[in-house]
This record gives C-alpha cells, sequence and structure tokens, in this order.
C-alpha cells in the first residue's frame, strides 16, 4: 500500500533536495489565507491542501489568479466548504501566482524491470498527448541529466521563446540529479512527479508536486 | 555457478565436438548439426552419439559419451537429444571432463510448467557438474575463427568482428544472411534460446574481452534482471559497442500509475532511456541494427559530428542533406580552402558547396584526388560517399548487350569497370589515411552485388550501405558512441 504525502509535505521534500519551488503559505482560515497573500502580492493561487487529496485540479480545488483579498477570503471560505471527510486534515495554501509560458514535467518512477528512473518532459495539459518525454535509471550522472533535455524532441521550446530567455539547462539539469539522490535516498518513496514545473525567465520552478510513498 | 572464461573458451573454440542425438536422417536436427560441424572448415574431431549405432556422414557413432576414446580431446558437446535424456548425457559429459554444452533440444520453458521444472532441473544439476549449459532451445553457436558451425539452421557467415547473440535463433540467421551478401563478417554467434544459464549479458561481455570481436550486436525481448542488464550493458559499452534491437512488449506490464510519470512510463521509452545511459545503439529495424553493426565493424570512430557528402549527381545528393538535417550529424559548409582546392578539379557547374556534387565534371582522376581532400580536410569528420558503380552498370549494359563484342565498347566497359573499383579502393584509403569513417553507399550493393563499384567496397573490407540516408542513420550511430564515450572518459 502507498500513501500521498500533501502538496506542502511533497514540496518540503523537493526542498531538501535542491529543487526550487515557489514559495508558498500554509493557513487554517480564509482571513489567514488573505493575509498571506498580501504578503506575497496579487494575484495568488489559493489551494485545498491535504494529505489525502492527490488530484486537485480534477475536484476543482485549485484557485488561479486570485486578484485581491475578498476574493482569497472568498475562494478559502469556498475551497474549506469543498472539503470531504475523507480528505482528514486540511488547510489552504497560498502562493504567489507565476507567468510561464512553458511548462515542464519531471518525477521519479519505479518501473518494473529496470526499477527508479527519472523522467523529464514537455508538460501542461498536453503532456500525456504529445508524450515528448525522457527516461533515465537511477542513479543519474550530471551527463545523464544534460544529455536526458537533448532527447526531448521539443528542442525549440527550450530556447528563448516569445521574449522569455532560453530554459536553463544547467539548473534544470540540477532537479534532475536531486530526484535521482531522493530517489535514491528514500527507498519508500514509489513516485514523485513535479508537475508542473514552470520555467519563468529561463528558470525552473515547481508550483506543484506529489509524492507518494510506501506503507 | 560462475562462468568462467575457461567455459565460454570451451563453448567457441573447443579442440573438438561431439554431437549427441544424431540422426540419420537428413531432415532432423541430429543429421544437420553433425553436416554443418562436418562441412564449414571445423578443423578438429567430430564425434558422435546415436542409439542406433552404425556410421552418419562417415562418422562412427557411440551409444554414449562414456564411449569416447579415452584421448579423445572434446570440451563441446552439441545436445540434439530429447529433453528426458538430457540430464544423463550432462552426467556422461562430467564423468569425461567436458565443460560445455550447447542444448538445442526444445520441451523446456518455452513448453509450460513441466518445460520450466526440467529446465530448472537440467541447470541445477548442470551447475553442480560445473558444466556450462548455452540453450536450450537455442538453435546453435558459430564461431568463424575456428571454422565452428555447430548449428541446426544455416547460413554460415563470413569470418569478421561482429559478435552475435540473440534470443531469436531466426535473428541470428538474419543478421548471418545479411553478413554473407555484404561481406561484412561475424566472429562468433550465439542463439541464447531459453538462456537459462547463460544470458546475454554474458555474452556480451564474453565478447568485449574477445580480440576477435569489435562489436556486439544483439536481439532481445524480455529481460529477467533489468537492473543488473542495465549495468553490465555500460560496462560493455565502455570496451565495446553493443547495437540492440528490442522486440515485444516486456514482461509484466506497468502497474495502474497514479501519477503522471508512471503514465508516461512506457516500457519502450525506459528501455529507450536506459539504451543512452548505458551508450548502447538502439536499432529500431533489422536492417538499422545489421547496417550499424557493420559500421562500428568496419569504419573508425568519427572525432564529431561534421559531415561531408560527395555524389555523382544531385537528387542522391540532396536526400542525403534531408537525413543529416534531421539527425544529430552536422551537414557543414565547406572550408573556403577546401572549395578553392576543389574548383582547380573540376568545371565551375560543380555544386561549390556540401553536397559536393560533382555534377558530371569528373575526369580520371578526379574522384580519388577530391575524396582524399575532402577527408584530410581538419573541418570535416566524416565523408558519405554516394554513386560508386554507376558506370560499371551502364557498362554491364553494354557488354550484355548485342554490341558487346564492339572493339570499342569492350575498351570502354573496362575503363568504367577499372574506375569504380578504384573509387571504391580511394575511399578504403582515404578513410585509412585520414582515419576517418568515409562510408560509401549505393542501392547496387543490392541490385547487382557483382558490380565492380560494391564488389570492390566489399573486398577491402568495407560495408556498401544501400542508400544514403542509411549510411547517414549508421555514421549518426558511430558519432552517438563516439560522443557517449568521450563525454564519460573525458577524452
Amino acid at each position: 500500500m502507498s500513501r500521498t504525502l500533501s502538496e506542502p509535505e511533497s514540496k518540503a521534500l523537493l526542498a531538501q533536495y535542491e529543487i526550487p519551488c515557489v514559495p508558498d503559505a500554509l493557513v487554517a482560515t480564509a482571513a489567514e489565507a488573505a493575509e498571506a497573500a498580501a504578503g506575497f502580492g496579487f494575484p495568488v493561487v489559493v489551494k485545498l491542501a491535504g494529505s489525502a487529496i492527490a488530484h486537485k485540479t480534477e475536484r476543482g480545488l485549485v484557485r488561479l489568479g486570485v486578484a485581491d483579498e475578498a476574493a482569497v477570503v472568498a475562494a478559502g471560505d469556498a475551497l474549506l466548504a469543498a472539503a470531504r471527510p475523507e480528505d482528514g486534515d486540511v488547510g489552504l495554501l497560498v502562493a504567489p501566482m507565476l507567468r510561464a509560458t512553458r511548462e515542464l514535467i519531471a518525477g521519479v518512477h519505479v518501473d518494473l524491470q529496470f526499477g527508479r528512473c527519472v523522467m523529464v518532459g514537455i508538460g501542461g495539459v498536453l503532456t500525456e498527448a504529445l508524450g515528448d518525454v525522457a527516461f533515465r535509471l537511477v542513479p543519474l550522472s550530471a551527463v545523464d541529466a544534460t544529455e536526458m533535455l537533448d532527447d526531448l524532441g521539443s528542442q525549440a521550446l527550450l530556447g528563448a521563446l516569445r521574449g522569455e530567455p532560453a530554459l536553463d539547462r544547467a539548473a534544470m539539469a540540477r532537479v534532475l540529479l536531486g530526484l535521482s539522490r531522493l530517489a535514491e535516498d528514500r527507498d519508500d518513496v514509489c513516485s514523485v512527479d513535479v508537475n508542473p514545473l514552470l520555467v519563468v525567465d529561463g528558470a525552473p520552478v515547481a508550483v506543484d508536486a506529489l509524492v507518494e510513498v510506501a506503507e | 555457478m560462475t562462468i568462467s572464461r575457461d567455459h565460454l573458451d570451451a563453448l567457441f573454440e573447443p579442440r573438438g565436438v561431439l554431437v549427441a542425438g544424431v540422426s540419420s536422417h537428413p531432415a532432423k536436427f541430429g543429421f544437420v548439426a553433425l553436416h554443418n560441424l562436418l562441412t564449414q572448415g571445423f578443423a578438429g574431431p567430430v564425434y558422435g552419439t546415436n542409439r542406433e549405432g552404425g556410421e552418419v556422414l562417415g562418422v562412427p557413432m557411440l551409444m554414449s559419451v562414456d564411449d569416447l576414446p579415452a584421448d579423445a580431446t572434446v570440451d563441446l558437446v552439441f545436445v540434439c537429444t530429447p529433453a528426458a535424456a538430457n540430464i544423463e548425457v550432462l552426467e556422461a559429459c562430467a564423468r569425461k571432463g567436458i565443460r560445455a554444452v550447447f542444448v538445442t533440444s526444445g520441451g523446456y520453458a518455452e513448453a509450460g510448467d513441466d518445460g520450466r521444472a526440467a529446465e530448472a532441473q537440467l541447470v541445477a544439476r548442470a551447475d553442480e557438474l560445473g558444466i556450462l549449459v548455452a540453450g536450450p532451445n537455442g538453435q546453435g553457436l558459430v564461431s568463424t575463427p575456428v571454422g565452428l558451425c555447430a548449428q541446426i539452421v544455416a547460413p554460415y557467415p563470413p569470418r569478421g568482428a561482429i559478435g552475435i547473440v540473440s534470443q531469436s535463433g531466426n535473428f541470428v540467421s538474419s543478421f548471418q544472411n545479411f553478413a554473407r551478401a555484404s561481406g561484412v563478417g561475424v566472429s562468433r554467434a550465439v542463439s541464447a534460446g531459453n538462456a537459462a544459464a547463460l544470458s546475454v549479458p554474458d555474452l556480451l561481455e564474453y565478447y568485449a574481452s574477445d580480440d576477435e570481436t569489435r562489436v556486439g550486436l544483439a536481439y532481445v525481448e524480455g529481460i529477467a534482471d533489468g537492473t543488473g542488464f542495465a549495468r553490465r550493458l555500460g560496462e560493455v559499452t565502455a570496451r565495446m559497442p553493443v547495437v540492440l534491437l528490442k522486440g515485444g512488449a516486456t514482461a509484466g506490464g506497468q502497474r495502474a500509475a497514479a501519477s503522471h510519470t508512471g503514465a508516461l512510463a512506457t516500457d519502450d521509452r525506459v528501455f529507450d532511456g536506459m539504451c543512452r545511459q548505458a551508450g548502447a545503439t538502439r536499432a529500431r529495424s533489422v536492417e538499422e541494427a545489421f547496417d550499424a553493426a557493420a559500421a562500428f565493424a568496419t569504419s573508425p570512430l568519427p572525432r564529431g559530428p561534421r559531415v561531408a557528402v560527395l555524389t555523382t549527381a544531385g537528387g542522391w545528393g540532396v536526400v542525403t542533406a534531408d537525413a543529416i538535417a534531421s539527425s544529430e550529424l552536422d551537414l557543414v559548409e565547406l572550408p573556403t580552402s577546401l572549395r578553392a582546392a576543389i574548383d582547380e578539379r573540376l568545371p565551375p557547374r560543380w555544386s561549390r558547396n556540401n553536397p559536393i556534387d560533382l555534377a558530371g565534371g569528373e575526369t580520371r582522376d578526379t574522384i580519388p584526388e577530391v575524396l582524399d581532400l575532402v577527408a584530410q580536410s581538419p573541418e570535416i569528420d566524416a565523408v558519405v560517399y554516394l554513386g560508386v558503380g554507376i558506370q560499371s552498370n551502364q557498362a554491364r549494359l553494354m557488354r550484355e548487350g548485342r554490341f558487346g563484342s564492339d572493339e570499342g565498347i569492350e575498351r570502354i566497359v573496362a575503363y568504367h569497370e577499372r574506375q569504380d573499383a578504384r573509387f571504391a579502393d580511394a575511399a578504403d584509403a582515404a578513410s585509412a589515411a585520414s582515419g576517418k569513417p568515409i562510408l560509401t553507399a549505393t542501392e547496387l550493393a543490392l541490385a547487382d552485388p557483382s558490380n565492380p563499384g560494391p564488389a570492390t567496397v566489399r573486398a577491402t573490407g568495407r560495408y556498401c550501405y544501400p542508400t544514403g540516408p542509411r549510411a547517414v542513420r549508421a555514421l549518426e550511430h558511430l558519432w552517438r558512441y563516439a560522443r557517449h564515450r568521450r563525454r564519460r572518459e573525458g577524452t
């Protein structure tokens, strides 16, 4: 059996492996959410967070581009009201709304034949339809991490694009090496999704993460 | 049981061989095996056993391995007896000090639960006896340095530097047929069958330490120990290139994935990543697999990705340039000094860029001279040469036409044939002198192998690629492998 870590727990684990994550605040009430949002500056993202909640988007538990304090309070109240008994302990997660044209995905998977592997790919809603992804077995070397990025078909997406600089490949390679170390250190981790990983001014930033651990 | 070098030497370089279960019927495997052993140049003594006695193909039949004369030097027993008899064969081998058997018999793991039990029993007994079992359910093995054709199928390939191992015997035959057709030969080949005790990585490791073998060529379906396979493959490719052709879905299938990463982790993608990481050359088709293996066997590795194309006619060059554009190779701008040097040898209508299209402006010595110039350029790492044999193809029409005995025709036919042979020789010599790959391509390699162009490419020990794009794909594999080694060895 396995269980999923909550988004804040997942991101905290990634942060230990030097994977850059968007700053966020986990709070209990809508009023606290508004206060945290004011600290970040608007707009913000407000999500319902809890260790038993794996698919927030599918359940409508992610509010993007929330523009001011009143809107944060309204969103926070609505999200807390949408919690189900089986979600267990829940809270509100507030984070600044990052703007990025490009989304990547990265992760860890345990392959039945080859064991632990790290993935990188073109992210976003079309990820699975595009299937532009590359895998390597754990442990990755620095050369492996760089070559994975070269394997992706959509190289034009990784270069300078629409006024944004090219993806910082060295920074992205460090994310993949971090995932590899995480997979090596933590036998109990059976999957990691870093999705999406936004490319902000060329730098990869994780805005959501889901870690699954064996029990 | 640890497989030792001695075990594998007994398999590939036996002093003598015994076929267990010889048949007197030419359609039976037990006959074919003996026939193939006796007819392809194996110099050691060959023995046989069967229950009827008498002689088969002039070899007196023994009743049992136990009846081998005391002074017989047999290192390998090729087993064609039914599965039920094979434990007894192993025990007799042990009494005679024989340490390697190839089991061609079926009825093992491929045949259900009882077969799996029989296979486990066979391997366990062989381990106790210290005998290496290849197979079971394999079609045999070939070792050209000693003329060993211990297989129940054809063909027997020419001697060369490709070491083959396959989980399907038919692909050993396919690759050996390509070897016969192209002249790019084989060192060792094993149909691993069920690979009960001797696996694909075991054989690749042996090939990597074998002076006769320069490249491994493997067909794989199921992989029992994926992590071990990946690690050992990486160790082999640090010493020798390996070309892999993979068939079929792997065992098991993915568990229903909760994560996006898991949903994207198809067997094929993970296998592909494993190959890239291990530095193995993954081929997507049978032809691509043999082309790549032949390239590794007959070409030096390129030092970089910069390719020049030399062609005697336009379209071939254009399509080959397209193939380079969609590869990891670079179709370089011709260096100014090289362009000037070619200008001196050709009328102005030549392409003046890459592809170097001679546009029919060549005279007697142009092609060898330009090949040399291009190969020697420090800004070019590899050359693809298209169009060898084109004149000899016309010459053949003339020779075979009803005016063939006309004196003028005879002279020009002989000239064209000499020239094409010379061009193929020039490509070989320019590669040897520069240490760079020069790949020749013409469909005449398939359409008319006797054409002096492709025939001379073969005679120089090189591979004549059937098309420009196939040569480009093979060259890309050479470059990827060279780059893999360089990035990891820091050289």
